[in-house]
């Protein structure tokens, strides 16, 4: 890593480089313009929050970088190089996970099963050994089930290792779904509002492993989130989104005295 | 013990094993709708496609015969070889693999998103499609198939149990066949439930049965899975159109026992693999029991036709979602 290009924060993380950078970014839909014209890094190893009002642009940033979504104008670069216009499936391979708003879990398949998803792009078994289930099927099988428990510890969640997910309550799903995308150990994990619907108690659990996460394993984490608290709490730094438009971008400290980042959350009078 | 009650446990067993050939063809509805909520209507022909295929391989016939002589003037049939029929088989296999892949890069991935109803209309026009093919390619005569499955009565049943009823009884009647097709049913089903509980790429069928954008960002390749679900239901169709056309003969009413699955469908419901087996057996013992019990006796016969599709009627009525398939919950 670059030390001109890292530092370290106070509680010891190392900060480096931008790992994705999103340049002039417009995407429209029709006549729409959901995103318009927004530039703005994530660094190796930090929390980056998006956050804005309803409707601001903040979920078509998210699909526009796992790539469910494809601007019209803009370059994305992953990792230093520029990104293709690639398929979702062909992001998730080169290291971008995510969970989703509305959580989308294989809900008829086991807390196991659903996490052991998570760690097909680390397997390479063709479809012959699979079905004699020899070889290195087999082995993969073993290896991969070995950080799948590790995830499970992880989250605390050994408990329903075979509950199918479709009968969990929302927090421990919400959890899961964070399982499944940690199992594939990113290098870029992308949360859409984590916390979404969940009581106090919940929010703090999910909050400490955000932390944690982001700690141990020194992931990077990108994450929406409607909770103010919350996001000053955890993040590094965040990025504010109005109407499809940047409206500021900085430390916690910094967006929280920002005069137009107030007016977009409090509203403002227009004469 | 009356030799009546005899036949009519003769009548079950033989209920039984028609009902494994009507499961056969169920599972492979059931797999393609699970993994991409299209409803196949396409199946029965592929069963058919896969029988000719066999049977064309196996003679040495010559691919598009007819259309080459019409064409040129010649005067070809066959290449005057027989092949082995595991080596038939093996290429069969190959074609329909060929197949599903055929099908998702022209019709599937150009209907991406679009209405389940949309999806059926092309498998309908896929069917048809198939049909045409078939004939054009493997002609339209009823063809013989034997791939050395034993056929006729099962003389050590007849044999060992002709003692228990007496003077008009002479044992139980059950084909060969049909218990090789019990037998084969069995272990297609035991192994695909293997594959997909234990396997990577099982679990990614699952998966995508599911949650198509959820799949997609854990780096699943619809496209891929397609082809493999498409591939995998065409040697289920292999193996229905090998029994079936052993059973009957290679011809082209054999696309019509896919009629015959949508019943079994209703009963076990449209996303259970177990539910297309016991819907099969219950169907296949349901419409022979019925026959031996009322049918014949009060009905003046042939309530066969009609009776899997009436209780599909009253299942429809009573419990649309099937004995075990998923509740159709909607919330406010």
């Amino acid at each position: 890593m670059n030390a001109v290009n890292s530092h370290i924060t106070p509680d010891g993380r190392t900060i480096g480089a931008p790992i994705m950078e999103m340049k002039n970014i417009t995407l429209r839909f029709g006549g729409v313009v959901a995103i318009k014209d927004i530039s703005f890094d994530i660094k190796e190893g930090e929390i980056r929050a998006i956050i804005g009002p309803n409707g601001a642009g903040k979920s078509s940033m998210l699909n526009v970088i796992n790539g469910f979504y494809h601007p019209q104008e803009g370059e994305v670069h992953f990792r230093g190089k520029k990104r293709k216009s690639l398929k979702p499936h062909q992001i998730a391979k080169q290291g971008i996970a995510r969970t989703f708003q509305n959580i989308a879990l294989f809900k008829g398949m086991s807390t196991l099963d659903n996490i052991m998803t998570g760690r097909l792009t680390h397997m390479k078994a063709g479809l012959l050994s699979q079905t004699l289930w020899w070889g290195n099927a087999q082995r993969e099988e073993v290896e991969n089930r070995e950080v799948v428990e590790k995830v499970i510890d992880f989250l605390e969640i050994q408990t329903i290792r075979k509950t199918p997910v479709g009968r969990l309550p929302y927090g421990l799903q919400k959890r899961v779904e964070l399982g499944r995308a940690l199992a594939a150990e990113p290098k870029l994990l992308l949360l859409d509002e984590p916390m979404a619907g969940m009581n106090v108690e919940e929010k703090e659990d999910m909050s400490r492993f955000i932390l944690d996460v982001n700690d141990e394993f020194g992931t990077t984490i990108a994450l929406i989130e409607h909770d103010m608290g919350v996001v000053m709490d955890i993040a590094d730094r965040v990025v504010v989104m109005d109407y499809g438009k940047k409206i500021g971008d900085g430390t916690p400290q910094e967006v929280r005295s920002n005069q137009n980042v107030i007016d977009a959350y409090l509203g403002v009078a227009h004469d | 013990m009356s030799a009546n009650f005899y036949y009519g446990v003769e009548v079950f067993l033989n209920g039984l094993m028609t009902g494994v050939m009507y499961s056969l063809v169920a599972l492979g509805f059931v797999l393609i709708f699970k993994a991409s909520g299209i409803f196949n209507y396409a199946q029965g022909v592929m069963a058919l496609f896969a029988a000719l295929t066999l049977v064309g391989f196996q003679n040495g016939q010559i691919p598009f015969a007819h259309l080459i002589n019409a064409i040129f003037g010649t005067d070809l049939h066959h290449f005057g070889w027989q092949m082995p029929t595991f080596l038939a088989i093996f290429f069969t296999l190959l074609v329909m693999i060929l197949f599903a892949y055929i099908v998702e890069k022209y019709v599937l991935q150009h209907l991406v998103n679009q209405e389940p109803i949309i999806l059926f209309m092309a498998t309908i026009g896929l069917a048809y499609f198939m049909e045409g093919f078939g004939d054009l390619m493997w002609g339209s005569d009823v063809k013989k198939m034997d791939v050395g499955i034993p056929q006729g009565g099962n003389l050590w049943l007849e044999e060992s149990t002709a003692f228990l009823g007496g003077e008009d009884f002479f044992g139980f009647y059950v084909d060969n066949l049909d218990i090789w097709a019990a037998i084969f049913a069995a272990i297609l089903v035991t192994s695909l439930v293997m594959f997909s509980q234990y396997t990577k790429t099982g679990r990614a069928l699952r998966a995508v049965a599911d949650d198509h954008q959820a799949a997609l960002s854990v780096g699943i390749s619809l496209r891929t899975i397609w082809v493999i679900v498409w591939s995998i239901s065409g040697f289920v169709a292999l193996v229905a159109g090998i029994m079936w056309g052993s059973k009957s003969g290679v011809q082209f009413s054999l696309s019509l026992i896919a009629l015959k699955a949508l019943p079994v469908l209703m009963l076990g419901g449209f996303t259970s693999i177990p539910g297309a087996i016991i819907g099969g057996l219950i169907v296949g013992v349901g419409e022979k029991m019925f026959e031996f019990l009322i049918g014949a006796p009060f009905l003046g016969g042939a309530t066969e036709n009609w009776f899997a599709y009436m209780l599909a009627l009253l299942f429809l009525v009573f419990r649309p979602q099937g004995l075990f398939g998923e509740k159709i919950i909607e919330r406010v």
